[in-house]
């Protein structure tokens, strides 16, 4: 079911070394303080950690204990102590109180600061201030690219989408320096580089995913490719820990399926590893030692794997296959194509009452008023006022997040659609920084998703059933119902080769500052390295995006290389404009 | 050929040495060399006297004249000398003249006499003076040892980093010593003096006597001792004429020699080379130099004029008023090629070359003499080796010659050694001339490698040159060629006679894009000579913007540094400026920038946010924020105030700002909340349990939890929930309790505003098939057969379904048949469809 790529498609650049030289260099690091060290890690970077040096690694070059970075007094008894952190000043405070403590109770030790990626200013300046920088020594680990898999490279940022497009502070310098380097020193390699600020597509991410690994990680949480399955999936007492990528056979089959078809390959991958079981008997014993030196392990592989996603598959069963799961995505797929939009707010409003989860009517509440272009005032008001009355008051400053980030407005009153337009374009081409102006502008952002939706042809007309074992295009990530956005704008420009003719979209994207290059020069040379397309996602994409992608590669025989911040979902995007007491 | 050898002299049987000119000198000096303090540098390094020091006899009115020279005698600086009395010259490691005044002060000069700085050498030797110094060389930099007034050791290993050590003291010392010399070993300094007939070692804790092994008897005082240029060998010199030759740790004795000249000499160095044959002391007297070592013969020579010895790493560099020769040992490959008669493969090729420009046939003779011993390559090799000892470019040339006629007839000779040897000579060559005179050799040239030699040429402002040589061996631009330029504009930045805008240009068209030159490097040494105009306008080439805030900073130009931040995006650098220009400006100054650098104040509200919360409230202040003011002192009253009366004044000032800001929504759920917190206090107070930071919703559920219904009902009222939210809540609340008893009552006590649908699946979350049922058939008849669903009544639904004729519904219940019980149902409703199918 996995379909095999076009074989004109090129062949994917090797990423591990990134991994290679990401251990070296903090390995180089950790040997600057010799001898035995504690270790204190934020926890934004353990999973990454993790994926780069595993205890062992960290243990042979004297890490004694692990500690996370937290907001209590450390209880290390080691006299060296690191910590790995992001710039942040919280952090430093930590770190500086920590030392400070120490210097009360008149106790010396050695006080490494590891920043990652790079160290700023700023940090330094709070150690300062503190009355500790002479105390620390301060590294960077430029370690800014984590290969997830072959064709997924992920930053690791996950707080960038909160801080660049809530706080506008932004960590510009390094995705820059990045895009350099990769422009210039793979110029013959790449063919084409998109970059993709989430806002510019926040529908798709919050849609409920379908597609497997998508599903999987709404549901069990994907950390840097790998997923912890509790005790109901592997149906032991014990959770387990399961790398996600390509070399897990299973999974790479299934990974961009949706969800329907899953459970029928999974099961006719059990018949046949059966099958293949079963040839065992009749052997004779020569072919008997064949197949338990050969066969056998292979085998006894894809049975661990094939379990453990048969119990992930039968999990997720259970959480989604309820009505309430069949309700929730007929009112997205609602909001999405713009009918019944009365019975789609009284669904909210009911999921609101119920206190079903404050996370899911968030997203919904954002769904309905990104498609609809802000809330008509009367809904505006009255969903707010439920959802403050549901899940407490502090959420008022998490409804003052997402009016900032656009994600939730009001429509004003009087407005018809284009003024709003036209007055989002003057003021933004007036101030020509573009982006980091809108941000502070008082105006909110506006989506004009319907209209795109329209021009673009997300919602595709079907008659009778989509099949979603042949899919015909993108829009089987989301059960046939649309075609990520996202996705769909780079379908267009790769197909007219330009941005030509999409001005119009650009213009409801409120895209104001338009550079065409021309992309004519078209010799048999370049048209091989044209097919390998830099994928870069300011602020996370989902798994629906990649796998929607990953589908159009195939198509069309292009090869897709993924760069993200992080990959994120509609929870994590949620959460990340939530406000949670301190 | 014979007459090539004519200046060699037979040292016992191993060696020769010689002597040859290496420039002509026309210093002009007015005095003798012996009434000026003589400082040569090594390496080929430039020549510093010091005229008319201060003599006795002199009368101290007239300033004594300090001139530089190169070793070609070219005059570099000359200054009046306008400090104290100096006791010794000497040069450092990296060409800095150090002069050390009799009060411990020195003071540091450049090549062109600039002064450089100054640093003293201690109280101590303040206060006793100083008798007698030496400079060093160790491979930790230039070092300095001082005898003080006292009789007192002092040591510094380092003068860049100046640590002095004072050296133990000798016991019984009274006078100065007859000699003393600075040994490096181990990693340490000692030091070695002699008093009357004993040796003492010095070091860091201990003085000890020493003897060295196999001295002749009779010796009664040590007139001069000499230590070599690597720190290996030592020599003594006796009262006796007696000299004493042996490794530096005085235990192991290489030779004597007795010369019979009981005068103490003038100088002595030793005159040696790695991998020496023969270890060789040269003595100097008034008017005789002897070069002395393992054989019962010196070698003398008669010395016409005053003359300075400068030792070397692989011989001796002679100073008189007229000429600068080099003594050193016939390396081994000339020795081998020019020994009269000599059959070295290496002189039979030079030869055979000799007689094939000649077009003679004994060309081939000799060919074959050296093939037929199978020495070609040897041959050639020591042709290329022996070109690089030589100093006449004529000589090198004809055995380049030769080793490349060698060549010919050789397959695979690896190029390498020939070409590089031509391009060092030809390095050699130019900085040999006269014009620049760097007499270096060969071997002292790979010591030194060509970056050290490319940075005096710097030093020297030789800038074409070394240019040129970095492009003729095409050296990676940023070692080579970059970092000349660099140094160039240093140097032209502090032309003070050239405008600002004349020396910026000329700066940028002579570097351009250069790799590797740091523009930012070149404006902080203008800003260094107090241009700032220049610097600005240097930094305007730099590209990398993280370079050129720092000193933008560094000049008080932080408004530039801000907005120059600003354009590289880079929020380190901007952070950077923003905490500078917040201790330099006051408060409102401060805020006024801020305010028309959008980007700078959301960084600063950022910084604000972690560290100074109060300067966050006054920015948003300055502003009228109203809505973040609001949003702010919401936070505030969630973070620190754990009272009540607190929290609610925190959130009375938001509910102000908010109304302020027009956000009337806001406000309204603002005021909602303080009332809620009193409301839950107080619910607290009479109810005991935890209400408070409860959401509405919650509040309601746990007093309806706790059987407070009629305080349920009130606060309902009072907060106005809508009807619907109030039945689920309760719907949810007496389930939970499964208080059915009451929860049928409450269905009773008006229709639902939420249908019975929710009643029936919340009695089967329950498990409570009975209760469901009862609700199950109030069910409004478009949710029938789903709820009839529910409570596992499949027959009635099917029957309902049927009734409806609806097609979905009737899918719906068929998928809910399952094994024979409901096999009559399926039929019933396979009925029922083929039956509206036929209609």
């Amino acid at each position: 079911m996995a379909f095999p790529h076009r074989l004109d498609a090129p062949e994917l650049p090797d990423f591990s070394m990134l991994k290679r030289l990401a251990r070296d260099q903090l390995i180089y690091l950790l040997e600057q303080l010799p001898g035995k060290k504690d270790l204190f890690i934020e926890a934004d970077l353990m999973s990454p950690l993790d994926r780069i040096a595993n205890v062992s690694i960290l243990k042979q070059h004297e890490v004694d204990k692990l500690y996370k970075v937290e907001n209590k007094p450390a209880i290390s008894s080691s006299e060296q102590l690191c910590f790995l952190v992001r710039p942040r000043i919280k952090n430093m405070r930590y770190v500086a109180s920590l030392v400070n403590a120490d210097k009360s109770a008149g106790r010396t030790r050695k006080y490494k600061v590891i920043f990652s990626p790079q160290k700023f200013h700023a940090c330094e300046m709070v150690l300062e201030e503190e009355g500790v920088y002479g105390d620390v020594s301060c590294d960077e680990w430029a370690f800014s690219l984590l290969p997830l898999d072959v064709d997924l490279l992920s930053m690791e940022l996950p707080e960038f989408f909160r801080d660049y497009f809530l706080m506008s502070y932004e960590l510009w310098r390094t995705l820059e320096e990045e895009e350099d380097c990769e422009t210039k020193g793979r110029r013959p390699e790449v063919g084409h580089i998109f970059l993709l600020d989430r806002d510019v597509d926040f529908v798709t991410a919050l849609c409920s995913q379908v597609v497997y690994e998508g599903l999987v990680d709404d549901t069990f949480r994907i950390k840097c490719g790998s997923v912890d399955f509790g005790p109901e999936v592997t149906s032991s007492d014990r959770s387990l820990k399961v790398l996600l990528n390509a070399e897990d056979k299973v999974f790479h089959e299934i990974r961009n399926e949706h969800f329907s078809n899953v459970f029928g390959f999974l099961s006719q991958k059990a018949r046949n590893l059966q099958a293949q079981y079963d040839r065992r008997r009749g052997m004779d014993i020569k072919q008997m030692k064949n197949f338990v030196s050969q066969e056998l392990k292979g085998l006894k592989q894809e049975h661990r794997l094939l379990s453990v996603h048969i119990g992930a598959c039968e999990s997720i069963m259970k959480k989604k296959t309820k009505q309430d799961f069949q309700e929730l995505i007929k009112t997205e797929h609602a909001l999405l194509e713009g009918f019944n939009i009365r019975e789609s707010t009284s669904y909210i409003e009911e999921h609101i009452d119920r206190q079903v989860s404050p996370i899911e009517s968030l997203r919904l509440m954002c769904l309905l008023s990104i498609t609809e272009n802000g809330l008509i005032p009367k809904d505006y008001r009255s969903l707010k006022t439920q959802y403050l009355q549901s899940y407490g008051p502090e959420h008022l400053l998490t409804f003052s997040n997402l009016r900032r980030a656009g994600l939730l407005t009001e429509q004003a009153p009087g407005d018809t659609l284009t003024a709003v337009e036209s007055k989002v374009s003057k003021l933004v081409t007036d101030k020509a920084a573009g982006k980091i102006t809108d941000a502070f502008s008082s105006l909110a952002k506006r989506s004009n998703f319907r209209a795109i939706s329209k021009k673009l042809n997300l919602i595709p007309r079907v008659d009778g059933e989509y099949d979603l074992k042949v899919p015909r295009d993108m829009a089987y990530v989301f059960s046939g119902a649309y075609v990520p956005l996202s996705c769909r704008i780079i379908e267009q420009v790769l197909e007219r080769r330009s941005w030509q003719g999409l001005d119009e979209v650009l213009r409801l994207l409120n895209c104001s500052e338009l550079a065409f290059t021309d992309m004519a020069k078209d010799d048999k040379a370049s048209s091989e390295c044209l097919r390998l397309v830099f994928v870069v996602f300011l602020g996370g994409c989902t798994f629906s995006e990649i796998s929607a992608l990953r589908f159009l590669g195939r198509e069309k025989g292009f090869r897709f290389i993924f760069l993200t911040t992080a990959v994120t979902n509609s929870a994590r995007l949620m959460e990340a404009m939530s406000e949670v007491k301190a | 050929m014979d007459c090539y050898t004519a200046n060699w002299n037979p040292l016992g049987d191993s060696a020769f040495y010689r002597k040859y000119e290496l420039y002509s000198m026309d210093w002009d000096l007015k005095e003798e060399l012996r009434d000026c303090l003589v400082a040569a540098a090594p390496y080929g390094g430039p020549i510093a006297l010091l005229r008319n020091p201060w003599r006795k006899e002199k009368p101290a009115s007239v300033r004594p004249v300090l001139e530089i020279y190169s070793a070609s005698g070219l005059p570099l600086a000359s200054l009046l000398w306008k400090s104290g009395p100096v006791v010794s010259l000497g040069w450092s490691a990296e060409e800095e003249l150090l002069c050390i005044q009799e009060d411990g002060v020195v003071l540091v000069y450049g090549l062109h006499g600039d002064f450089r700085r100054h640093f003293s050498l201690g109280n101590d030797v303040f206060q006793n003076r100083i008798l007698d110094t030496q400079i060093f060389h160790t491979e930790f930099g230039s070092g300095v040892a001082i005898l003080t007034g006292a009789h007192r050791f002092i040591l510094s290993v380092n003068i860049s980093e100046l640590k002095l050590r004072r050296m133990p003291e000798v016991p019984g010392l009274q006078s100065v010593p007859s000699c003393w010399t600075t040994l490096c070993q181990d990693r340490a300094a000692h030091i070695l003096l002699a008093v009357g007939p004993d040796l003492y070692l010095l070091d860091q804790s201990a003085c000890s006597p020493v003897t060295p092994s196999g001295l002749a008897p009779g010796v009664s005082s040590f007139l001069q001792m000499a230590v070599s240029f690597t720190y290996r060998h030592l020599a003594l010199f006796t009262d006796t004429g007696y000299i004493w030759m042996g490794t530096a740790s005085l235990k192991e004795k290489l030779c004597e020699f007795n010369c019979n000249i009981r005068a103490p000499p003038k100088q002595m160095v030793w005159c040696s080379r790695p991998r020496s044959k023969e270890r060789a002391v040269v003595v100097a007297w008034e008017r005789r130099l002897m070069v002395v070592g393992d054989a019962p013969e010196s070698i003398q020579f008669v010395l016409d004029e005053d003359s300075y010895l400068v030792p070397e790493l692989d011989g001796v560099r002679i100073l008189s008023r007229s000429t600068h020769e080099f003594l050193h040992e016939v390396p081994v490959a000339s020795e081998e090629i020019f020994k009269i008669a000599s059959m070295a493969p290496g002189a039979l090729l030079l030869e055979a070359q000799k007689e094939y420009e000649k077009e003679s046939q004994k060309a081939d003779e000799y060919l074959r003499e050296i093939q037929e011993l199978g020495q070609l390559t040897q041959a050639v090799q020591q042709c290329i080796e022996a070109a690089g000892h030589e100093h006449q470019p004529d000589m090198q040339k004809s055995l380049l010659r030769a080793a490349s006629f060698g060549k010919c007839f050789l397959d695979r000779f690896p190029p390498d050694s020939f070409v590089h040897m031509c391009q060092d000579l030809r390095v050699l060559n130019a900085v040999r001339d006269y014009h620049i005179g760097i007499p270096l050799t060969y071997t002292q040239y790979k010591q030194l490698t060509i970056q050290v030699l490319l940075d005096r040429l710097v030093l020297r402002r030789l800038y074409p040159l070394a240019i040129q040589i970095c492009e003729y061996l095409r050296l990676p631009e940023v070692q080579g060629v970059s970092r000349i330029l660099a140094h160039w504009a240093c140097y032209k930045v502090q032309q003070k006679d050239v405008s600002d805008e004349d020396v910026a240009r000329a700066i940028n068209q002579k570097l351009g894009d250069t790799p590797g030159v740091s523009y930012s490097d070149i404006a902080a040494r203008a800003y260094g000579c107090g241009r700032t105009e220049l610097a600005i306008k240097l930094l305007e080439y730099e590209p990398r913007s993280g370079e050129q805030v720092p000193l933008l900073l560094k000049m008080k130009r932080s408004k530039l540094a801000l907005s120059k931040a600003i354009e590289s995006g880079d929020t380190d650098l901007v952070f950077t400026v923003l905490l500078h220009l917040k201790n330099e400006l006051n408060r409102g100054d401060f805020f006024m920038t801020l305010r028309n650098q959008p980007m700078a104040l959301s960084l600063y509200r950022q910084f604000c946010k972690h560290q100074e919360l109060e300067t966050l409230k006054d920015l948003y202040n300055q502003d009228d924020n109203h809505q973040e003011l609001g949003s702010f002192h919401i936070r505030a009253s969630y973070a620190a105030e754990e009272r009540i009366e607190g929290r609610v004044a925190a959130l009375q000032t938001a509910a102000d700002a908010f109304y302020k800001a027009k956000n009337e929504f806001a406000a309204k759920a603002t005021e909602d909340q303080m009332r809620l917190l009193r409301l839950q206090r107080r619910l607290e107070d009479e109810l005991g349990g935890r209400f408070l930071d409860l959401s509405l919703h919650d509040t309601v559920t746990t007093l309806i939890l706790g059987g407070h219904n009629k305080r349920a009902e009130q606060l309902a009222r009072d907060f106005r929930i809508p009807d619907k939210r109030l039945w689920w809540l309760k719907l949810t609340a007496l389930a939970d309790l499964e208080d059915w008893e009451e929860l049928e009552k409450f269905s009773k006590s008006k229709k639902s505003p939420i249908g019975y649908l929710p009643f029936v699946e919340i009695c089967m979350k329950q498990h409570n098939k009975y209760e469901a049922k009862k609700y199950a058939s109030r069910v409004g008849p478009e949710h029938k057969v789903k709820a009839l669903l529910l409570v596992g009544d499949v027959a009635q639904a099917a029957d309902v379904a049927i009734e409806h004729r609806n097609e979905a519904e009737l899918s719906l219940v068929l998928s809910h048949c399952t094994g024979a019980t409901d096999g009559a149902t399926a039929d019933k409703i396979q009925r029922a469809r083929a039956q509206a199918q036929k209609k």
